[in-house]
């Protein structure tokens, strides 16, 4: 589903990822975890489109990516959410979701001039559509609510929400647990788990080793911008190398 | 009682032209968040391109083509938008402060123009004998007022149905998207500067053909109209208003001139003649502060904005029930 070939990112100098390569395979569900300052949020960055890669191939499906910019690849099949996550504050829960629905005709001004009557009948079929995600997402009793009254999980949910509706094959999660609670963040990893039932391949950056154990067959383990190994989460955590890289600095 | 009325008329008409440039700034600010300070060199351009087109033949300057009216107002919709759509292929990647300072920038270059390039624009003595609409009613200042208010009415009305049209429509959504968040927008797969260059050019069109109604209005313009006081007095309606939503743009429109209007009146009436001129700068701290009471009071201006943009959306899933409450999980 998604290759990542020979990646690399410098900053002035600095290289957040360093000759990053793996592979995601379609319908699984892959952690992508490290300390802090890995190049994790970076090497999604890259994925997404938001950053352009100093060199290296990213492909979906097949298809090279990585000189394509962020809002095409999502047509492409590609959603992301946010560490922190970016509701529209002053838009309802119910317009934020509908945002993502794909190839509207009413996103061409002068269609809704002109070509009234099928704007408003893909608008009714995507209102549809974005209340049954919205329900799904156990956020229908706010959906008229603007989404900055939304609380930090339910920001999360919303996310979610939106990523649904664009229709993707792969969906890049950054830290989903972060500051959730336990209660928001069972239906969290439900939803997850559901969501790829229906054939949709994850990435996860994910600290809560929990979600990770619980979603994850595979975790990649990343340390100072390189791929430090790749395996099962129970066998990953024992690795002297990845516990090396997460207590390194302390220890010593 | 004749004469009140004549005013009243006069002051609508003033008035609801610049209601169409808060219109104009609403796509560009109030939708889109694009933070144009150059209000006043896109009226500029409308109010010029419509007078050079439509006025008689005039012996020192260039232009004088004789054009209707009407082919004036639309020229200047097209040129002022082609202008903004211009600024924005080179600023709209820019960061909001970046955009503002290059749109001052051009509205205080395009007004250095309208007074220098004298063959053009008539220099610092402007252009006179602009046709004005229903000219010949001039001798009744009653008919010709309510005449025009009725036309400016008309296109106002018009434009508000078209604007709400267009923006309260997923293409709307879009752009209140991008405004949010940039990044969020770009990641849902929307083409995030095309949008706003779209936003940009409609907007500077607006005030193309507000500075064309006006200028068609009054029969007479000169570079002084279009300081950067003008820009001031659009920006203090929209956010009186309330920016993000026509019906607010219209109203701020209406409520802030009229301040304008009776503080002029008031300097005009209180202050000895000799002190006028140094006494009309109050007129503009008069506007500060009204604008600072409804910040005050009411944040989001008179009619804020609707958490729902889209008709359809509100048609079917209802009107957001209470858009200030925060609720806790």
């Amino acid at each position: 589903m998604l290759e990542v070939q020979s990646v690399s990112k410098s900053f002035d100098g600095f290289r957040a990822v360093d000759d990053v390569s793996f592979a995601v395979p379609a319908g699984a569900i892959v952690g992508l975890i490290g300390p802090n300052g890995a190049g994790k949020t970076t090497t999604f960055n890259l994925i997404a489109g938001t950053l352009q890669p100093t060199a290296g191939a990213i492909r979906l499906g097949g298809r090279a990516i990585e000189h394509e910019p962020a809002h095409r690849r999502v047509a492409a099949g590609l959603a992301r959410t946010f560490q922190i996550p970016k509701p529209f504050g002053e838009m309802s829960v119910l317009e934020n979701v509908l945002v993502a629905a794909r190839a509207q005709p009413g996103e061409r001004m002068l269609a809704n001039l002109f070509a009234r009557a099928s704007v408003r009948r893909q608008e009714q079929a995507n209102i549809a559509r974005a209340r049954e995600i919205v329900a799904f997402v156990d956020l229908a009793k706010v959906e008229r609510l603007p989404a900055k009254a939304l609380s930090g999980g339910q920001r999360k949910l919303l996310e979610l929400a939106r990523v649904l509706m664009a229709e993707p094959r792969l969906i890049l999660l950054d830290e989903p647990a972060a500051g959730v609670n336990p209660a928001l963040l069972e239906i969290i990893m439900a939803r997850i788990e559901a969501i790829n039932r229906t054939g949709i391949t994850f990435l996860i950056i994910e600290h809560n080793m929990d979600l990770v154990a619980r979603l994850c067959g595979e975790v990649i383990v990343m340390a100072e911008g390189r791929v430090l190994g790749r395996g099962a989460p129970e066998v990953m955590a024992r690795d002297p190398r990845v516990v090396d890289a997460y207590l390194g600095g302390a220890v010593a | 009682m004749i004469d009140l009325l004549g005013y009243g008329a006069f002051f609508l008409v003033n008035a609801l032209i610049f209601g169409v440039l808060c219109l104009g700034l609403n796509v560009q600010w109030g939708q889109t968040g694009l933070f144009n300070v150059g209000v006043a060199g896109f009226a500029a351009i409308g109010a010029y391109v419509s007078a050079i087109l439509t006025t008689p033949d005039a012996a020192d300057r260039i232009g004088g083509f004789g054009w209707p009216i009407l082919a004036g107002w639309l020229a200047a919709m097209l040129v002022a938008g082609a202008a903004a759509a211009l600024v924005g292929l080179a600023t709209l990647r820019l960061r909001a402060d970046y955009l503002a300072m290059t749109t001052f920038g051009i509205a205080v270059t395009i007004q250095v123009i309208a007074l220098n390039a004298t063959a053009l624009t008539g220099g610092p003595f402007g252009i006179a004998f602009i046709p004005r609409p229903f000219s010949s009613l001039a001798e009744t200042p009653i008919a010709f007022n309510a005449a025009n208010l009725a036309l400016t009415g008309f296109v106002v009305l018009g434009l508000f149905l078209i604007l709400e049209t267009l923006t309260r429509s997923p293409w709307g959504r879009v752009l209140r998207a991008i405004r949010e968040d940039e990044a969020a927008a770009a990641s849902l797969g929307k083409n995030v500067n095309f949008h706003r260059l779209q936003a940009f050019a409609l907007g500077g069109a607006i005030m193309g053909l507000a500075g064309a109604m006006q200028a068609h209005f009054i029969g007479f313009i000169a570079p002084d109209n279009y300081l950067s006081i003008l820009t001031f007095q659009v920006w203090a309606m929209l956010i009186v208003g309330g920016s993000g939503n026509n019906r607010g743009a219209l109203i701020g429109a209406v409520i802030v001139w009229a301040l304008w209007s009776l503080s002029s009146l008031a300097v005009g009436t209180f202050v000895a003649p000799a002190f006028q001129a140094r006494a009309a700068a109050l007129q503009i701290v008069a506007i500060g502060v009204a604008l600072a009471a409804i910040l005050l009071v009411r944040p989001r201006g008179l009619v804020g904005e609707r958490a729902t943009v889209s008709r359809d959306v509100e048609a079917l899933a209802g009107e957001s029930t209470s858009p200030h409450e925060p609720v806790r999980d």
